[in-house]
């Protein structure tokens, strides 16, 4: 079995996807620099804001795409900021990032808005994957009951899996994993995001636990065909294929 | 400051004031009640008595007229009973009665009088104070009933005066029993007070004196011995925490500098590369540490309490099985669980997930021996009332003498530390659990280690 591996530094300078706009509000300034260079450098266009005050302003200009929000901010902090955009209900992904990492800070800035939670200190290329998550959960608003990746069709409501209109028998969390890889198809997935989504598991075990799962997966899926759909990228995470 | 004012505002002088008070009042009121009950109502019986005479007596005058009234009077002033009578005509002359003359009466017709009664006592004459009654009798006759109440008086007036020293008695015993007392009381409080001074100037082994006597003072000082006890445990582990994350840190860190080191030594970009990756590696890791250790320390801390609900043990169990048999079975084993239907625990899911995937970790690096395959069960049962979750495997175990401080942060048994694992694992578990209230609790499984998590069952409601 051919298992594809891409390089993730590779990966997130390739062109081929949408560019974002993305508003950083951080009071960190060199934190910031380096969070808007590695946003430019994923082929992103990235503002700054270094206090709440001026991000609030921004963001309520609502032309970004993704917003990265610290929570501890000068002037207005984090989740105001949040609040204020939805009540003037300007719907635009948030991303809080934070040193307030425990899973109840995170419940606290999901219900006032948040879209996702990062704790810092964070690995940029989770930090990516889950920005370019946010940027494209916007466009598949209508519910559909099929997802489609490359050749490969998940029915929703049978809950069967086909490949190039073989069927594929998964088990349920199987089913689970391969759906939300999908609905994410052509964007990274780490497996920090996985564990949260799939398991609802706010921590990592120690062993690879994740790695497994998508081997076996990755054998049910791409076994008997030329071109692997579920590609492993280093350093990051996993990625379905969408073409 | 000087010193009366000084007394004045200690709590021994305010306490015995406050008890010199109460006990003066009780004291007075108890005294005012005995003389309201003898003097003041035999005074009463006294006027009632004389009452009662003077209308038998104006009865008889309207009977029988001033003959009548003239016998009786006549007949009574010759009993030698203390009483005094006396009837006189309109004009204020004597006709009957063992009183001399008529006494001054005020204008008005009836009135109680008194004055004074010479009486004559064996040789000498005293001078005693009679209480009457005087009423004008139809026909402009005057009548006075009375009685000698020298005695009484006497009576009311030693009472009175027995009153006076035992209230007096009762403000000297009371004023000292009061400052013994609130003294007593103050020096025992003030011998915890001088104890916590001297252990908040660091003298941690220090402890509240305890009399034995178990009052509530005595449950206090115990209280608090406990709760230093607890500290002093604490502040201890702290130390060696520290100490410990000092030189679990200090490892990591000396191994990113040499490699850094030498990369800049050797000038070649590929060795750049190469150490630079290998940094962040370390700092992964290092930052698992951190975390980890942050865990324990909320969970620990019992932080987490206030977000805790009702957690089915089977679906928790169910769940983490789901994530570690793959794993498993990879390595060839094979892990099996079973839960019994309906157990609750309140509990924080995460945190329960996280030390049960810290105990199957654990038994899929060290839970095989050499050549086997690990063999791991996760079950969930109820027993004696409580909720028991145990991961259990067949490898080598924990040394029976090793298991008490396993639990300890960056205590690993593998000295070589040949497998990956920063040693806080069973540190996180028992720190979830002293959370839970519930304990962790390690056995022989004959072979292999059986890790049971014991829980109080959750009932709703």
């Amino acid at each position: 079995m051919q298992v594809s591996e891409l390089d993730s530094h590779v990966w997130t300078a390739s062109p081929a996807r949408q560019a974002m706009r993305i508003l950083v509000i951080e009071d960190d300034r060199e934190a910031a620099s380096w969070l808007v260079k590695g946003l430019a450098e994923a082929g992103h266009i990235a503002d700054h804001a270094a206090d709440g005050e001026e991000g609030l302003g921004l963001a309520l200009e609502a032309v970004h795409d993704v917003l990265i929000v610290d929570r501890m901010l000068p002037k207005v902090d984090g989740l105001t900021i949040i609040r204020k955009l939805r009540d003037a209900n300007i719907q635009t992904p948030v991303l809080i990032l934070s040193a307030l990492a425990d899973v109840d800070e995170r419940v606290k800035g999901l219900r006032a808005g948040g879209d996702d939670y990062l704790g810092k200190p964070y690995a940029f290329a989770e930090l990516i994957a889950r920005v370019e998550n946010l940027g494209s959960r916007v466009k598949d608003a209508p519910q559909s009951t099929r997802l489609k990746a490359a050749d490969l069709e998940i029915d929703l409501l049978t809950r069967t899996v086909t490949r190039a209109g073989k069927p594929i028998l998964l088990q349920p969390r199987e089913f689970k994993l391969l759906e939300y890889l999908v609905r994410n198809a052509g964007h990274i997935v780490t497996r920090t995001m996985l564990l949260e989504n799939v398991w609802d598991y706010h921590f990592d075990p120690q062993t690879n636990v994740i790695d497994v799962h998508i081997s076996r997966l990755r054998a049910k899926i791409d076994k008997g065909h030329d071109e692997p759909i579920l590609q492993t990228v280093r350093g990051a995470g996993y990625m379905i294929r969408d073409k | 400051m000087t010193g009366p004012l000084k007394l004045l505002r200690t709590s021994t002088f305010r306490l015995a004031a406050l008890y010199l008070i109460l006990f003066a009042i009780s004291v007075a009121a108890l005294l005012g009640y005995v003389y309201w009950n003898t003097a003041v109502l035999l005074q009463e019986q006294t006027d009632y008595t004389i009452q009662a005479e003077v209308q038998a007596l104006s009865d008889q005058y309207q009977l029988r007229g001033l003959n009548g009234i003239l016998d009786t009077v006549q007949r009574r002033s010759a009993d030698d009973t203390g009483a005094v009578y006396l009837l006189a005509a309109p004009a204020g002359q004597r006709i009957a009665g063992n009183l001399d003359d008529l006494p001054t009466v005020p204008k008005g017709d009836t009135s109680w009088i008194e004055f004074p009664l010479d009486v004559q006592n064996g040789a000498t004459r005293e001078n005693h104070v009679a209480r009457a009654y005087y009423t004008d009798l139809p026909g402009g006759f005057k009548l006075i009933v009375g009685r000698d109440v020298e005695s009484l008086r006497q009576f009311a007036a030693i009472i009175r005066q027995t009153i006076y020293y035992a209230l007096a008695i009762a403000l000297v015993l009371g004023l000292g029993g009061g400052l013994l007392m609130s003294r007593n009381f103050l020096r025992r409080v003030d011998a915890i007070t001088e104890a916590s001074r001297t252990i908040m100037a660091g003298n941690m082994s220090g402890r509240m004196p305890v009399t034995g006597s178990n009052d509530e003072l005595d449950r206090l000082a115990l209280a608090l011995n406990e709760m230093l006890e607890q500290i002093e445990s604490l502040m201890g582990a702290m130390k060696e925490v520290s100490s410990n994350v000092a030189h679990d840190l200090k490892t990591p860190l000396t191994r990113i500098k040499a490699r850094v080191e030498a990369a800049l030594r050797s000038g070649s970009e590929a060795e750049y590369r190469a150490a630079l990756e290998n940094t962040v590696d370390e700092s992964d890791r290092l930052l698992d540490t951190f975390n980890a250790l942050l865990s324990i320390a909320r969970a620990e801390a019992g932080q987490a309490r206030g977000g805790l609900v009702a957690v089915d043990v089977a679906e928790l169990i169910a769940d983490v099985a789901d994530l570690y048999e793959p794993m498993a079975e990879e390595e060839g084993g094979t892990l099996t669980s079973s839960a019994g239907p309906g157990l609750q625990v309140f509990g924080d899911r995460q945190l329960l997930a996280q030390a049960l995937t810290n105990l199957l970790d654990n038994a899929l690096k060290y839970g095989a021996r050499d050549g086997e395959k690990p063999r791991i069960t996760l079950t969930g049962a109820l027993e004696d009332d409580k909720v028991v979750i145990t991961v259990a495997d067949h490898g080598e175990g924990i040394p029976a003498e090793d298991r008490g401080r396993v639990t300890e942060r960056f205590v690993r048994l593998d000295e070589s530390r040949t497998k990956p694992g920063n040693g806080l694992g069973l540190s996180l578990v028992s720190g979830v659990m002293k959370l839970h209230k519930g304990s962790l609790v390690l056995e022989d499984n004959v072979p292999g280690l059986k890790a049971r998590l014991v829980l109080p069952v959750w009932r709703e409601g």
